[in-house]
């Protein structure tokens, strides 16, 4: 099966493709809507924001969470703030300079006019989350308060305390707890989807799941498949992502035909705690917004690095964001903190028990500000530091490093967030469409909540409104059956391996991989090597992965297993997408493509293009297909991103 | 530094919903800079290694903030360690030598699915009987419309902070679910945008509470125990608006009765 991308952008300027775009498009009827049956996989920001609002359209929705609860989907984590054009502040922000710093933190590998949208919706967000109750912080007078947030020289951030993303999920969630009890959503809790079902014609039309609990096999079907199921951070093992996020269902519906964009741009987030042994389970991110106020130095040094911070004089220290990127300083985009952080390191000036870290220094604020002002701003994240590393951040300061977070890249997606398997949506992480190589702080909560509220439930209906009338395609159907076989082919082979290395042992190894050589700076050699290894370690996962128990019952384990094995194909066409492109852009850092001072070199001429990768065969390196997306910028220019 | 610890832990295993259940004890080494939830990770590896069944229990995003851990450490919800989920204790809140005992939240509303692992779906149906406010994506008007006074809005956001954990169900004598019920409903119950349902509210959630759940009778344990300390004032004003709800909810004069 040959793809052909048509990115479907809308004719017309940018500012009105949106609009117009509304316009243009065909229309479902109030009265024809219950006629159709939609399932969203996922329930954090961009799938209990879809079906919630699907189903207040009148949709018959069924919506899928591996999770007990769908308030507990990974959004719930995000801590900083959602931007949004609001310019409430009056510090001349607007929807133009939302875009194009978004473009441009994205380091120009974006859509012009998937941007300008997100830009355009923010407004709409924060009106929606505010009637809602979403607590957001408040000014003495009763209006919404805003904060300057990753690198932004407005203050369009929108928080609630450190817990944004809980509190915008939590507005979702009520939202989608509505229609549950209305009877327009039903809810499928503690289901892992495993197969995404195409229909004789080409057409997504259900997804196979499994009952966590039991093990038993559901087979939902809809007229449209929404995947909402995040990013694949976890491809790192060590990530600030829950341990159960995964690739599962994207994969699944890549193998289907859905074409997988970008999976090189990863983003690796500066302010983590760093492990403290080789045992460590997860990463905890400590906010960005300690960048606001806290200063990052190494030692001078390294003789010094082993002494405690206090002892070490003012000018011993090396504040090397301040020093190297004087207009931006400690507040430089994320990718350029990390990389830094990470030379530090390598250099042998990293500081703490494992010389493994940056100190993150709030010493100068307490004095300015009062350690009451800190602790109002950033007292739950100091509590957290403290409670994770013993050490208390208001006396001594924070050690930090970088860590896997987030990632740009995901399923291909038009404008309307249409996969390239006809009726497949995605939408959020899960997708690729709106962070090009780089996201900015704050971004991730405002794609979410845009494409889940305001992009897809416009543009699904322009689809649907073709299908008026067709009924679905019945689960019993063979195309059912056969998903189902693939599925349950998987589970038994996996059961029967019974070796003798447990799937974190895998998960780690794997995780090790992937992070040395295509973590925050990659080269071919690299590269080449992860190429080999991980189709070795793969068949030997294969070969020796332990799962005790049964499949017919809650079984942590297999659980575990599935999401593993589907985690060692998608990281292979990670580095292969990361060794084809050879320049270095946002997350993406290619060590033969650097400035002399040791800035990201683009290569606009050759690699201005999305890489939207065709699955072809299990020889994932070989048999996979390249098919490229120009980009293509009418309003703005692409430059070196400057940060000095 | 970090120590190395020897700990004896008691974990209770139960195969499922009608399984008896049975407490087991297992030995194990652990560096004091783990967590709690990282030191059942290197047993569990030790049991697979052993060929035994691993101990289930929920888990997720071990930041504190998705609500999906919450055990029984030595008889407190969440352990030791005030404000603290049990994926945010450190096992250096314990010493070297300590016998722990790790049981479920254990409440008549939270059946056991596996071992450590219980069913709180009851919290869902909770939130669905009212825990919103119905605003149709799009039908919201322009968010600086409404002040909000600051005060208000701490308030609000101190109720909001409820991870829906269940551990003041679990430390309850009688597995009530005041406080998350409370938490839920007041966040919304003390915002403008909350009054035109706040009735309709209180009363919905508090009824749908009491088909899972035991009554509160003030011991206070829900807010000892709870990991983002929320305070019982909470259950004051939810007790208060469920009073006012019996009145409010009546059929208004001239009002016609509808289905």
């Amino acid at each position: 099966m040959a793809i052909t991308l048509d990115a479907k952008i809308p004719a017309g300027p940018l500012a009105d493709k949106w609009t117009n775009h509304k316009f243009d498009m065909k229309l479902v009827a109030p009265h024809n809507r219950r006629r159709f049956e939609i399932v969203v996989v996922g329930t954090g920001l961009a799938g209990a924001a879809a079906a919630a609002t699907l189903g207040e359209l009148g949709y018959k929705v069924k919506v899928f969470t591996f999770h007990d609860s769908p308030r507990r989907a990974h959004s719930i984590a995000a801590q900083g703030g959602i931007n949004a054009a609001k310019n409430y502040p009056n510090d001349g922000d607007s929807v133009q300079r939302l875009f194009y710093d978004t473009i441009k933190g994205g380091d120009f590998r974006s859509r012009e006019a998937n941007v300008h949208r997100l830009a355009e919706v923010s407004l709409n967000i924060i009106d929606q989350c505010v009637a809602q109750g979403v607590p957001f912080a408040r000014e003495y007078g009763g209006r919404l308060d805003n904060r300057s947030f990753g690198g932004a020289q407005v203050s369009r951030t929108f928080y609630a305390r450190g817990q944004t993303g809980q509190q915008l999920l939590l507005g979702a969630y009520q939202a989608l707890a509505a229609q549950i009890h209305a009877g327009t959503v039903t809810l499928y809790n503690r289901m892992d989807v495993q197969e995404i079902v195409v229909g004789d014609d080409g057409h997504a039309c259900g997804v196979i799941a499994r009952d966590l609990i039991s093990g038993e096999t559901i087979r939902e079907n809809g007229h449209a498949v929404v995947l909402a199921t995040g990013g694949y951070g976890n491809v790192y093992y060590l990530s600030t992502n829950a341990k159960a996020s995964n690739v599962t269902a994207a994969w699944r519906a890549h193998r289907k035909g859905a074409a997988f964009a970008n999976p090189c741009y990863t983003q690796i987030h500066p302010t983590c705690i760093p492990p403290s042994d080789e045992f460590q389970s997860k990463l905890t991110l400590m906010s960005e917004s300690l960048r606001n106020d806290g200063r990052i130095w190494v030692p001078l040094n390294i003789d010094d690095c082993g002494k405690p911070a206090g002892d070490i004089p003012e000018a011993a220290r090396d504040y090397y964001l301040e020093r190297k990127y004087p207009a931006f300083g400690n507040l430089v985009p994320r990718d350029i903190a990390s990389r830094n952080a990470k030379t530090m390191v390598d250099s042998g000036h990293g500081v703490g028990p494992l010389r493994n870290g940056v100190y993150l220094d709030f010493a100068e604020s307490i004095d300015r500000l009062g350690e009451d002002v800190v602790r109002e701003r950033y007292g739950n994240l100091f509590d957290m530091y403290e409670r994770i590393t013993g050490e208390n951040p208001y006396q001594v300061p924070m050690r930090i490093y970088p860590a896997s977070h987030y990632t740009m890249g995901g399923l291909w997606v038009d404008y309307d967030l249409q996969s390239t398997v006809p009726g497949l949506f995605v939408t959020g992480e899960a997708n690729f469409s709106d962070h090009g190589a780089n996201r900015l702080g704050a971004s991730a909560l405002m794609q979410g909540l845009a494409d889940g509220y305001f992009v897809l439930p416009s543009t699904i209906a322009g689809y649907l409104a073709n299908h008026l009338g067709e009924p679905v395609v019945p689960t019993t159907d063979p195309v059912f059956d056969r998903a189902q076989a693939d599925m349950d082919d998987r589970v038994s082979r996996i059961m029967s391996v019974k070796g003798t290395h447990s799937v974190d042992h895998y998960h780690r190894e794997l995780g090790k991989i992937v992070w040395d050589h295509c973590g925050m700076a990659r080269n071919k050699a690299g590269l080449e090597k992860a190429l080999s290894e991980i189709p070795a370690l793969r068949e030997q996962y294969w070969k020796d992965v332990k799962v005790l128990g049964s499949a017919a019952t809650y079984n942590q384990s297999l659980e575990k297993a599935l999401r593993v094995a589907d985690f060692m194909e998608q990281a292979e066409l990670l580095a292969r997408d990361a060794l084809h492109r050879e320049e270095s852009c946002g997350g993406h850092f290619r060590e033969e493509h650097q400035t002399p001072e040791g800035e990201a070199l683009r290569d606009d001429e050759h690699f201005s293009y999305v890489a939207a990768w065709e699955y072809g065969g299990p020889d994932i390196a070989k048999d996979t297909v390249l098919h490229k997306e120009p980009l293509v910028f009418e309003t703005v220019t692409p430059s070196q991103r400057s940060y000095k | 530094m970090s120590k190395t610890l020897n700990l004896t832990l008691k974990v209770w295993r139960q195969d499922g919903p009608d399984d008896a259940g049975h407490f087991e004890e297992y030995t194990t080494s652990v560096a004091d800079d783990a967590s709690f939830l990282e030191m059942l990770d290197y047993v569990n590896e030790a049991l697979i290694a052993d060929d035994k069944d691993p101990i289930a229990f929920d888990h997720d995003c071990r930041e504190g903030i998705c609500g999906s851990c919450g055990l029984m450490i030595d008889g407190q919800a969440h352990g030791p360690q005030r404000g603290t989920a049990t994926c945010q204790l450190h096992m250096r809140k314990f010493a070297d030598g300590d016998h722990i005992t790790i049981e479920p939240f254990r409440a008549g509303g939270f059946p056991i699915i596996k071992d450590l692992a219980v069913n709180r779906a009851a919290f869902d149906r909770i939130i669905e009987a009212g825990g919103y406010i119905s605003v149709d994506t799009g039908a919201a008007p322009e968010a600086n419309l409404t002040p909000v006074p600051k005060d208000v809005a701490d308030a609000a956001m101190d109720a909001a902070a409820c991870i829906g954990c269940g551990a003041c169900v679990a430390a309850c004598p009688n597995s009530a679910a005041n406080l998350f019920t409370s938490a839920k409903m007041q966040h919304l119950n003390l915002l403008p945008q909350g009054q035109a349902e706040r009735w309709r509210r209180s009363e919905a959630m508090v009824e749908t509470m009491e088909q899972f759940f035991g009554s509160c009778t003030n011991h206070g344990e829900c807010q000892e125990a709870c990991p983002k300390e929320i305070s019982i004032d909470f259950i004051a004003m939810m007790n208060r608006d469920y009073l006012k709800s019996k009145f409010a909810n009546r059929r208004r004069s001239g009002q016609r009765k509808s289905g």
